[in-house]
């Protein structure tokens, strides 16, 4: 039996004026159908850190991060406000894949595409208009670079990149997204299909990321948003519960819930 | 010493009864012997007809070769097909039958191809419910209806737009076109919905438009099945005989123009059977269009499989 926690109580920072946010998310609610996926969130995301959001399966931060660049347009309806450069970018008339170019997304599964290494960066760029050979080839060696894996994969760019590692596999679709050059980047459990070794590249690689982007990652290891994040957001079944710094968070929770969870005494 | 002896020996017993036990056939095994004798059974059955009806039309399809001493060659590349005379040119049915396959299968598969993506992309819904069930209605209406709307209709109305009797291959056409689409339509449908949601996925979170996303990934990574699809809907469309025979005009002569009377593999076969007496050169030329009909879905189903098997290395690769 599970244990029942006040959702009344909750700890969520605020960030005064000086610090410059990416995104910031007021009252998002989500629904599927009757659902109520997401209640009231409120949070915001410092530029170029690592915020990282933990709870349990069907917390919610799943839904909460892929409504974050729109991809739950078809399958939830998404209420509240996303800010996004002084623009709410909930609004139904914002075009979408603007909005995807620059705020990516990296799946929990590795899902590169069934063509070449290369194909697969190129994909988006193309897509895009981007047609000058010589930029192209530029664009997908610095992306490969900022994925940590071109010395892996330099020699073989024509290779299909289902021949790749799970761990390499994921870093190519970092790789892919940050291809396009984005403000924010999205990663849903970028590690839970990988093993240790390849979890602390992609780790590392995140690391380095976020001089360049904002990050946010949704993740079920907390030595992990340990390791990596600044932030750290702790939902519970589609409340928000606790924002605080990271340190904060794993030291000294500020409420039972965030607690209990933190420990291990969860339900 | 004895006690030992008497220990082993009862232990020996006790063993050689778990033997008997273990060794037993019980109602389980009994059920397993009876399963697989009638699976064995059916299959064998299968292979009996399969293989007689290779053999049997195999071994009356070359006696026109093997005993009226035809030559091949000219079989395959005479034009003239009156076989009372004794001439047996198979080239304007090998044609007709050809013409008629390909231009309903160029004409079908756009139309099934965007039927498919409509169903499972643009509105799924939809589709499941609505059209689903029409393909279904499509796919199980007789050749024969087919072939009477083709004469009560499309034949008229050949003949009011381009003039001559309306019969011939564009009316043929039209009509395999109408009976491979559901077929092409339903197999397309199922490669679609085959594909990944994750690529669907990572192209949208790309910032790919919807277009984008079906065209170059949604198309691409369905392709084999496609390609598959297209060639059941041509497999279909060879082998179709009543509902061809009765909108294509029947004239074992080279075809002209797709206006003029013309006939197929299947229509000749089917017109022809009746007339003619077992074992003269006549009925064996019939026997050796059948055999080109068998040799050609053979080769349907070997192309089938092999695009199978190139897609999955192209996905396991």
């Amino acid at each position: 039996m599970l244990k029942q926690y006040s959702f009344d109580k909750t700890a969520v920072q605020t960030f005064d004026a000086q610090t410059s946010l990416a995104l910031k998310t007021e009252d998002l609610q989500v629904f599927y159908g009757t659902n109520h996926a997401m209640h009231d969130a409120n949070l915001a995301f410092p530029k170029n850190q690592i915020t990282a959001l933990i709870g349990a399966s069907g917390s919610g931060k799943s839904t909460y991060l892929r409504s974050l660049n729109r991809m739950n347009d078809t399958i939830a309806t998404v209420t509240g406000k996303i800010w996004y450069h002084g623009v709410d970018i909930n609004e139904p008339n914002v075009n979408i894949y603007e909005i995807r170019r620059h705020i990516g997304m990296v799946f929990q599964r590795p899902n590169p595409f069934a063509k070449s290494i290369r194909e697969n960066i190129t994909y988006a760029l193309r897509a895009n208009g981007v047609k000058n050979k010589a930029e192209l080839s530029e664009r997908i060696e610095k992306s490969l670079r900022g994925a940590a894996l071109w010395d892996e994969v330099k020699d073989s760019l024509d290779k299909s990149a289902l021949s790749l590692s799970g761990g390499q596999q994921q870093r190519l679709c970092i790789a892919r997204s940050i291809a396009m050059a984005p403000d924010v980047l999205l990663l849903d459990e970028p590690c839970s299909a990988l093993d240790p070794i390849s979890t602390v590249k992609v780790e590392e690689t995140l690391l380095e990321l976020q001089k360049q982007y904002t990050i946010i990652i949704v993740t079920h290891n907390m030595q992990q948003a340990a390791r990596i994040s600044s932030q750290c957001a702790f939902f519970h079944l589609g409340h928000v519960m606790e924002y605080t710094p990271t340190g904060t968070m794993f030291s000294n929770p500020q409420i039972p819930v965030t607690q209990d969870y933190i420990s291990g005494s969860f339900g | 010493m004895e006690q030992t002896n008497f220990q082993l020996k009862k232990q020996d017993t006790q063993s050689q009864e778990w033997s008997k036990r273990l060794h037993h056939a019980t109602r389980a095994t009994r059920e397993d012997w009876i399963g697989r004798g009638i699976s064995y059974l059916c299959i064998g059955v299968i292979i009996l007809v399969v293989a007689s009806m290779l053999w049997f039309i195999t071994s009356k399809g070359i006696a026109t070769f093997t005993q009226n001493h035809v030559s091949l060659w000219k079989f395959l590349s005479g034009t003239d097909w009156s076989p009372s005379q004794g001439k047996i040119g198979a080239l304007p049915m090998i044609v007709g039958s050809f013409a008629v396959t390909f231009a309903a299968a160029i004409v079908a598969t756009p139309f099934a191809v965007g039927t498919a993506i409509f169903m499972t992309e643009i509105s799924p819904n939809k589709g499941r419910k609505f059209l689903q069930p029409v393909i279904e209605l499509l796919v199980g209406i007789p050749s024969v209806v087919y072939g009477f709307i083709g004469l009560a209709v499309v034949v008229p109305f050949m003949r009011h737009l381009v003039g001559g009797s309306g019969f011939g291959i564009i009316s043929a056409t039209f009509v395999l076109f109408v009976m491979v689409l559901p077929t092409i339509t339903s197999m397309t449908v199922d490669s679609l919905r085959a594909v990944p949601r994750y690529y669907k996925e990572a192209s949208l979170a790309l910032g790919a438009t919807r277009w984008q996303t079906v065209s170059k990934v949604i198309l691409r990574s369905a392709t084999p099945g496609i390609l598959t699809a297209v060639i059941f809907g041509m497999a279909r469309a060879f082998g179709e005989a009543l509902a061809v025979q009765m909108v294509i005009g029947n004239a074992a002569v080279m075809p002209k123009n797709l206006i003029s009377a013309a006939s197929t593999l299947t229509s000749q076969l089917t017109t022809g059977i009746g007339d003619t007496i077992d074992g003269t050169l006549p009925n064996n030329a019939l026997w050796s269009l059948a055999l080109i009909l068998l040799l050609m879905s053979l080769f349907f189903n070997a192309l089938v499989r092999v695009i199978a098997k190139r897609g999955q290395l192209k996905h396991e690769r």
